[in-house]
């Protein structure tokens, strides 16, 4: 889609791309300098560089808590959403392809019901009684499988579109596989390079979410998020070292997905 | 039994899992707020939502909360739409990078975002110091609704750049070239091709913001402690507060919040049936 541009609009478009990345890269870029400076206030720039920051964060036995609780989260809420999304799309695919339209409305309840919605019925239906779980990870993890859902139902559909689900099947079938065989053996590692870069992705805005995190949870669990926010009162810099250090592992996790996705073709 | 039959009735039995999970974290919590919000403290009926709508409290989250996302939703795309637009034609090795910090950073937002800016353009913050010196303003406080319209606007500029980005894909090169040669100025170019071609994408795009903006909770609560007045603030307010808790007239607050988008949608619906470019 590259075009040459004739000289003047050519650098028009630079400019503004440029202009748009400045933007983007401002609170970052200010928070990165704040996070490596020994005092910065009422000027401009800070008055000396230091590391000190990330030494006391990362020997902080409560934000290492945090981020160990985060991603047990994480991976418990993307573990159960491939147990259950799978077969789902599977069966869906394969045994019901009617089921799909039915489907494709029921995965926007998720996007169309804001976490502090359905955060009012959870804390009533799961605050005591026989389903008891605020206050505990499970409810996290069963609220995060629900936040993953659309992207990793979408995500996986666009793959076992690609993949010819039918045909694969059928072939195995006819070289004698039954339908688990198959679907174990032949449909599943054909889906793994697909379902990693949807689980990379899933994960890295798991990782980030508060509302559900803070309103069941809180600091019974305390996530990494939820730290974060509690610890407003401490230093600016020591909160600018924990922003740098989550913003950093997530754009590890979200370049691998890049990487992987650009490999598959 | 046949097998045939065993093998669906197998397959139907897969589907449980999901369903049981989906109705316990999804259906189940939205019902229990779409019955209780009728629930008021003479019964069955719409107190709460008359309460609601009687507070002028309740009206000014309601308002704040509209005219927070409305004006994000705007700049934001405004600013997508021109970023987007020159992305598409400037080379590949810049665009692959910005496109792929863009994708980045719409994941830095709620909490982190909130700190970033408190340190960038908080009372003290640098870049508010160096506006100060500058002349440029008198003072800026992050803290009241023009701040939180930046702050949004910020949130929603990544988004709205990966949802428009593909879309610039269907405006032709050739159409351009055929109405310069036709002589058509880049105005009416816009006026008559650009635009209405773009428009559909340029709505949803702009629901989908909207969307965002309305339910945005992490955001707004980190940076100012749920001290400001908007919806999702006073809903999460009346059920884990610690002063006086609502459940039900939580739950009508949510479904003003829920009625509203889908409000939204379907005026976007509306539109786009009205729209002369989307194929029939």
């Amino acid at each position: 889609m590259s075009r040459a541009e004739p000289g003047r609009s050519a650098a028009y478009h630079r400019v503004v791309v440029w202009v748009l990345f400045l933007i983007l890269l401002l609170p970052l870029a200010g928070t990165l300098l704040y996070s490596i400076s020994t005092s910065w206030s009422a000027s401009l720039l800070p008055s000396g560089l230091t590391f000190k920051w990330y030494v006391a964060l990362w020997s902080d036995p409560r934000f290492l808590a945090a981020f160990a609780q985060s991603l047990l989260v994480c991976v418990g809420a993307l573990a159960l959403s491939v147990l259950l999304i799978l077969p789902l799309l599977f069966v869906v695919h394969y045994h019901f392809p009617k089921l799909d339209g039915l489907m494709n409305i029921l995965i926007l309840l998720p996007f169309a019901v804001p976490p502090v919605v359905s955060s009012v019925g959870l804390l009533q239906l799961y605050g005591s009684g026989p389903m008891a779980m605020v206050g505990t990870p499970w409810i996290l993890i069963g609220c995060y499988f629900t936040v993953a859902l659309p992207f990793m139902y979408r995500a996986i559909t666009n793959n076992l579109q690609a993949i010819n689900l039918r045909d694969l099947m059928d072939a195995a079938q006819l070289l004698g596989a039954s339908t688990w065989q198959a679907a174990f053996l032949v449909v599943l590692p054909n889906l793994r390079k697909g379902l990693m870069v949807a689980l990379l992705l899933s994960f890295s805005f798991l990782f980030g979410e508060f509302v559900f995190a803070n309103l069941l949870v809180g600091t019974r669990y305390e996530t990494l998020q939820v730290y974060l926010n509690n610890m407003r009162n401490s230093s600016g810099h020591f909160n600018s070292a924990l922003v740098i250090s989550y913003f950093l592992f997530v754009l590890v996790l979200t370049w691998a997905a890049n990487r992987l996705n650009k490999d598959k073709t | 039994m046949n097998p045939f039959s065993r093998g669906k009735w197998l397959a139907l039995l897969c589907l449980l899992p999901f369903a049981v999970f989906f109705i316990i974290f999804q259906i189940a919590p939205l019902a229990w707020v779409a019955i209780h919000s009728l629930q008021g403290e003479s019964g069955w009926g719409l107190d709460n939502f008359s309460k609601i709508l009687a507070s002028k409290f309740y009206r000014q989250a309601i308002q704040h909360s509209l005219e927070i996302s409305f004006w994000s939703s705007l700049f934001g795309i405004l600013i997508a739409v021109l970023g987007s637009y020159s992305l598409q034609r400037v080379d590949s090795r810049l665009r692959d990078f910005v496109n792929a910090f863009a994708n980045m950073t719409s994941n830095f937002s709620g909490v982190p975002l909130a700190f970033a800016f408190i340190i960038l353009l908080g009372f003290n913050g640098a870049l508010t110091l160096a506006l100060k010196q500058a002349g440029l303003i008198e003072d800026f406080n992050l803290y009241s609704k023009t701040g939180l319209i930046i702050l949004y606007t910020y949130f929603q500029i990544p988004l709205g750049v990966l949802l428009l980005y593909p879309a610039f894909d269907a405006l032709r090169e050739d159409w351009r070239e055929s109405a310069a040669l036709l002589g058509a100025g880049p105005w009416q170019y816009w006026r008559h091709i650009g635009l209405p071609v773009l428009t559909p994408a340029l709505l949803g795009t702009f629901v989908i913001l909207l969307a965002n903006a309305l339910g945005a909770y992490a955001t707004v609560y980190a940076l100012t402690t749920g001290n400001f007045n908007v919806l999702p603030i006073r809903i999460a307010a009346l059920v884990a507060g610690d002063i006086s808790l609502d459940p039900n007239l939580a739950s009508a607050l949510a479904i003003i919040l829920v009625g509203l988008m889908t409000l939204v949608t379907l005026v976007h619906q509306w539109l786009l049936k009205r729209s002369y470019h989307v194929a029939r």
